[in-house]
């Protein structure tokens, strides 16, 4: 449907991105590695900036339906390893933002839920979120989204799974265990209600990423003009393992928003690198970012953010190999 | 008795927009109350909330998790 939407709007937009460099004075040739890098900055910096909106009125709207107190009480009645599957699902419909870890960390572990199964929902959620889903929709198609999505379940899953395991209740900072933590009825909302929460999130998101998405964007739009491409694929191709490892790296300092690393990846993908490398550079941006790790730091000890980063961190390498590999 | 309410949020933007509303909509309703930030998550916990920005009229949690329209808090500041 996307795809289908971005070649009716097409036409338009390439006739208004001719008519912007007319107007700059700028008489460049199709073709043109300049005439490419703009063309490809104006183009879809207003395509994704529509599309985005759309995909994110529709996954608000759902959202709606499931907030943390009511994804903790579904939660509370699964056992084993279904309670980890349906946190990774949950982890998908429900995101937050980074300044909500904390107390959606401390109400989950308080409340009962397992340590594991709450890194489960906190490890999927920003990997999988709803504004990357809908931009890997978009740039990548079908295939690659539920990809990643599987990917990024995995992990979560398989994240919370070992720190069950490996019983490490006593990394959590104590307190975490004594807070008593209120009861809440959750507000029943009406669909008019809904509606406008979707509306009133679709401005607000779009106004704080909106920065992100250009720059991403621009970024882009350098790599697919002047990027050596031979060097590329030499270097970061889908046969060079070391790439991956090298990618995930790269994303734990950087902060940046999952939309604004989206075009870089595909700019990147463009030029030779690899779908898996470029994917896990992405999934560690958005995984392991140092404020969410700042953030944790009050509820764990040091030790279990070492563990908690190495874990997901090897899952993000190893999906960058499968995804190099059968891709 | 004094209307007492509290926004619930560690100074997110989000609270700080609640914040304006409610105090736009006690401006139109002419109405006195005391208004509270609560920024401590473990004060915003003890009120089972999870997800800020939150409003507490009287020790009631009334919305949490999305900033309610100027129309649902004079709604429930009109009781």
């Amino acid at each position: 449907m996307f795809q289908r939407f971005g070649h009716l709007v097409a036409p338009y937009v390439v006739r208004f991105v001719n008519w912007v460099l007319q107007l700059l004075g700028l008489n460049i040739q199709t073709g043109d590695t300049f005439y490419n890098a703009v063309h490809f900055f104006i183009y879809d910096s207003i395509k994704i900036i529509f599309l985005l909106s759309f995909m994110i009125f529709v996954i608000t709207y759902i959202r709606s339906y499931f907030p943390p107190e009511k994804v903790k009480a579904l939660l509370a009645k699964f056992r084993g390893i279904w309670a980890y599957v349906v946190a990774s699902v949950l982890g998908v419909v429900s995101p937050f933002c980074s300044c909500s870890t904390v107390p959606i960390f401390i109400g989950f572990v308080e409340g009962g839920i397992p340590l594991g199964v709450t890194f489960t929902f906190l490890v999927t959620s920003p990997i999988v979120n709803e504004i990357a889903l809908g931009y890997l929709f978009v740039t990548f198609g079908p295939k690659i989204a539920i990809l990643y999505t599987l990917a990024g379940m995995t992990i979560g899953i398989v994240t919370g799974l070992l720190i069950e395991k490996f019983n490490l209740h006593h990394l959590v900072e104590e307190y975490v265990y004594k807070m008593k933590m209120g009861e809440m009825e959750a507000e029943v909302m009406t669909r008019k209600q809904r509606l406008i929460y979707a509306k009133d999130s679709v401005v607000d998101i779009v106004k704080d990423i909106w920065i992100y998405v250009v720059i991403g964007i621009g970024i882009g739009a350098l790599i697919h003009g002047w990027a050596p491409e031979d060097l590329l694929t030499k270097y970061a191709g889908p046969n060079n393992p070391l790439a991956v490892f090298v990618g995930v790296l790269f994303g734990i300092p950087l902060y940046a928003n999952a939309v604004g690393t989206i075009p870089i990846a595909e700019a990147l993908i463009s030029k030779g690198v690899g779908v898996g490398t470029a994917l896990a550079f992405m999934m560690s941006v958005v995984a392991l970012s140092l404020p969410s790790i700042i953030l944790l730091k009050k509820v764990i000890k040091p030790k279990l953010i070492a563990i908690f980063v190495g874990i997901t961190g090897a899952g993000i390498v190893l999906v960058g190999f499968l995804f190099n590999w059968i891709l | 008795m004094m209307m007492e309410i509290k926004i619930l949020g560690s100074g997110c933007k989000n609270c700080t927009t609640l914040t304006k509303v409610v105090e736009e909509v006690l401006g139109e309703l002419n109405m006195e109350a005391t208004v509270e930030k609560v920024t401590d998550f473990q004060d915003i916990l003890g009120y089972g909330v999870m997800k800020t920005p939150g409003l507490v009229v009287n020790g009631t949690v009334k919305f949490a998790g999305r900033i309610p329209s100027k129309d649902e808090v004079k709604k429930v500041l009109e009781g």
